[in-house]
């Protein structure tokens, strides 16, 4: 689980860019990310609404609506292969094989008039040379594998007469059905109950171990990614602002960001007079902030934050964050201001 | 809160064995086949100026009890009582001039304001519905309600859709407190924002309750937010209420194995959080046609034969704490 080591490497996300150019104008939904994700680990991505998490994992399988939505520019290197430039026939191929994802709702991922089992068949036998007798059989295997129980009767049923949890179930079932290489779970938990939210994250644990799966997690709920990822990024506004391991960004979070978010939070384990809040709301995305994005609602912000957007760069050897505190102008800037008598 | 002992708090509101159940139609006739079960017989209170919580997931009947109480729907049977008068027996009228006692807040803040009114309108229309202040001081009045939740006078202007989900909040809670309400309930109110906007709602409605002492039903899922609101915290499973305790006793101490369960279930970004995590199994059963005996037999791990057949009545296991489970008592 090594950050250095190419050869694990799977899929490799280089300055990623994804716009929107609508009647407002030009959205950078995603502006320049770059992250890698290893063999059988668990990336999580966290960020609150509009922070280009969920148009990040779109982009990863060019499931962006174009128009009005375009990459603008980057690479997304899956084992080796840059997946900009292969062809919509060869994406066909891909997606659902050897990356698949699952969504936030399952009622409306799922085709309403096709049977559970259907559904999975088909993605089975779409990937795969496999009869119609055969495909079906795998379907039902695979409900059972995610834990429906009588899965020979619930294959039957249409996504109506289940749950739920069944129903995530069955999302997860399709997924993994070809044994794909790299599974992009976009908030799979957040439309559930926590008890059942409990299951399907044990499930996938359970399932990533079996299969070896690498998991690109993304979710809003820092106390998943702290259960289930090995490693996170956090973006706000576009941009990553701080990649790393996922233990370490609660026990000894870096970017002002991060520390507001864990301080926002209402904790379950212990008690809080009043929440520490982040003041203000995100910006606009028609109308960014010319440096760093976070710089109106941060506390440190100085005149360096308002004038140019840090890079993200390594400050350990496993952390990265973006931010002007890290580097070594933050002292000049200091020293800048106190010669001003700011 | 605020020094006074709990126990010395006048009782601000009463539920006695509420059940709210829904007809389902079907047949030949639309005769009534079934019903849904979604309150069935609970009692509790809130004191005056204190926060109960209800919590539990989908279906156990949480926001159903809220929308009891305002009378949005016509319980079942059972009695609710505020400030000692039975809402129940109340007429229209006169129900509607209690409303004004008794305000609301949605989850979805967007969808209970109504998009082409601005906002000084919407909140008039409030404080005229309710005829709490004279028509010539209404417009300062909005200026001070705007200013209680943390919105510009000239908010008074635009319309609902020109403001972020957190400020869109404010206003509901701005239209809440408008007509001087004793109690509020919020349903799952801060569930839509991000925690970022939803620590900024929660600290407000905190400023606000001592500001005004107002008390709270406050409705939601995430424990995370019960644990920093509340006073008092009631489970609710399949329309029953299986615990209710202080805030304290829930969390440090909770004794039904269904909210031992669900407080393991959540995640908790904490390394020194160690807990046992109790995986449940299965569904929540169908509240159309509930388990005989404890609701919650058919996915407790300590499930015994008792509890196959015999309801367990909630009692009390310690002071200020009551719980429904055969096995605990």
């Amino acid at each position: 689980m090594m950050m250095n080591q190419d050869a694990d490497k799977i899929l490799e996300v280089k300055n990623l860019q994804t716009h929107f150019f609508t009647d407002e104008g030009t959205s950078k939904a995603v502006n320049g990310i770059s992250f890698s994700l290893n063999k059988g680990e668990t990336l999580g991505i966290v960020g609150e609404s509009g922070s280009g998490k969920s148009i990040t994992s779109l982009s990863l399988l060019r499931l962006i609506p174009s128009p009005p939505g375009k990459i603008a520019g980057g690479s997304i290197l899956f084992k080796g292969e840059d997946l900009l430039t292969k062809s919509e026939k060869q994406m066909r191929s891909i997606r659902g094989n050897e990356i698949s994802m699952i969504f936030q709702e399952p009622m409306t991922s799922l085709n309403p008039v096709y049977s559970a089992g259907e559904q999975i068949a088909e993605a089975i036998r779409l990937h795969q040379k496999l009869g119609k007798k055969e495909a079906w059989d795998k379907a039902v295997d695979m409900l059972r594998l995610v834990g429906i129980p009588s899965p020979e009767k619930r294959a039957k049923q249409e996504p109506h007469e289940l749950s739920g949890g069944m129903r995530q179930r069955v999302m997860i079932a399709m997924a993994l059905a070809c044994h794909p290489e790299v599974l992009i779970a976009d908030e799979p938990t957040t439309a559930l109950d926590v008890t059942i939210q409990a299951q399907i994250l044990e499930l996938i644990k359970t399932l990533q171990k079996d299969f070896g799966t690498a998991v690109i997690l993304i979710t809003h709920d820092l106390g998943v990614v702290y259960e289930t990822c090995d490693r996170v990024a956090v973006m706000y506004a576009g941009k990553i602002v701080e990649y790393t391991l996922a233990k370490e960004i609660f026990t000894n979070p870096k970017h002002p960001y991060t520390i507001g978010l864990l301080n926002s939070l209402p904790r379950l384990d212990m008690d809080q007079v009043e929440l520490t809040t982040i003041p203000g709301t995100v910006p606009s995305p028609y109308n960014m902030p010319k440096g760093c994005s976070f710089a109106p609602r941060c506390a440190h912000a100085k005149s360096i934050c308002e004038q140019a957007v840090p890079d993200l760069q390594a400050i350990g050897p496993s952390t990265e964050v973006s931010c002007w505190m890290f580097t070594p102008q933050w002292e000049k800037a200091y020293e800048a201001q106190e010669k001003v008598g700011i | 809160m605020m020094g006074v002992p709990a126990a010395e708090k006048k009782i601000l509101l009463k539920v006695d064995q509420l059940k709210q159940y829904f007809p389902i139609k079907g047949g030949f006739f639309g005769r009534t086949i079934n019903h849904v079960k979604a309150v069935d017989d609970i009692t509790f209170d809130i004191k005056q100026g204190e926060t109960l919580s209800i919590v539990g997931e989908s279906g156990c009947g949480k926001s159903t009890t809220g929308r009891a109480i305002l009378r949005l729907d016509e319980p079942t049977s059972g009695s609710i009582h505020f400030q000692d008068r039975d809402l129940l027996s109340l007429g229209k009228k006169e129900m509607r001039r209690t409303r004004k006692d008794l305000q609301v807040i949605f989850q979805d803040p967007f969808a209970s304001l109504n998009p082409r009114q601005t906002i000084g309108k919407i909140l008039g229309e409030a404080l005229a519905i309710q005829n709490v202040v004279p028509k010539e001081n209404r417009k300062s009045r909005i200026e001070e309600l705007l200013g209680h939740v943390g919105l510009r006078p000239e908010s008074m202007e635009r319309y609902p859709h020109e403001f972020s989900g957190g400020q869109r909040q404010r206003i509901g809670i701005a239209r809440a407190l408008a007509v001087d309400p004793k109690l509020i309930i919020c349903d799952e109110a801060v569930s839509a924002l991000d925690v970022s906007i939803q620590a900024q709602v929660l600290n407000l409605l905190k400023s606000l309750q001592r500001q005004f002492d107002l008390t709270f039903l406050f409705i939601s899922h995430d424990l995370g937010v019960v644990r920093h609101i509340s006073d008092r915290v009631m489970v609710m499973y399949l329309g029953k209420i299986v615990e209710i305790a202080d805030k304290k006793s829930i969390f440090e101490k909770p004794q039904h194995p269904y909210t031992r369960a669900l407080l393991s279930a959540i995640p908790v970004p904490n390394p020194v959080h160690e807990r046992e995590r109790i995986l449940l199994t299965g569904d929540v059963p169908s509240p159309i046609d509930p388990p005989n005996g404890c609701r919650f037999h058919t996915r407790c791990p300590f499930v015994q034969d008792i509890c196959k057949t015999q309801l367990p009545e909630l009692k009390r296991s310690a002071q200020n704490h009551q719980v429904a489970c055969h096995i605990v008592s």
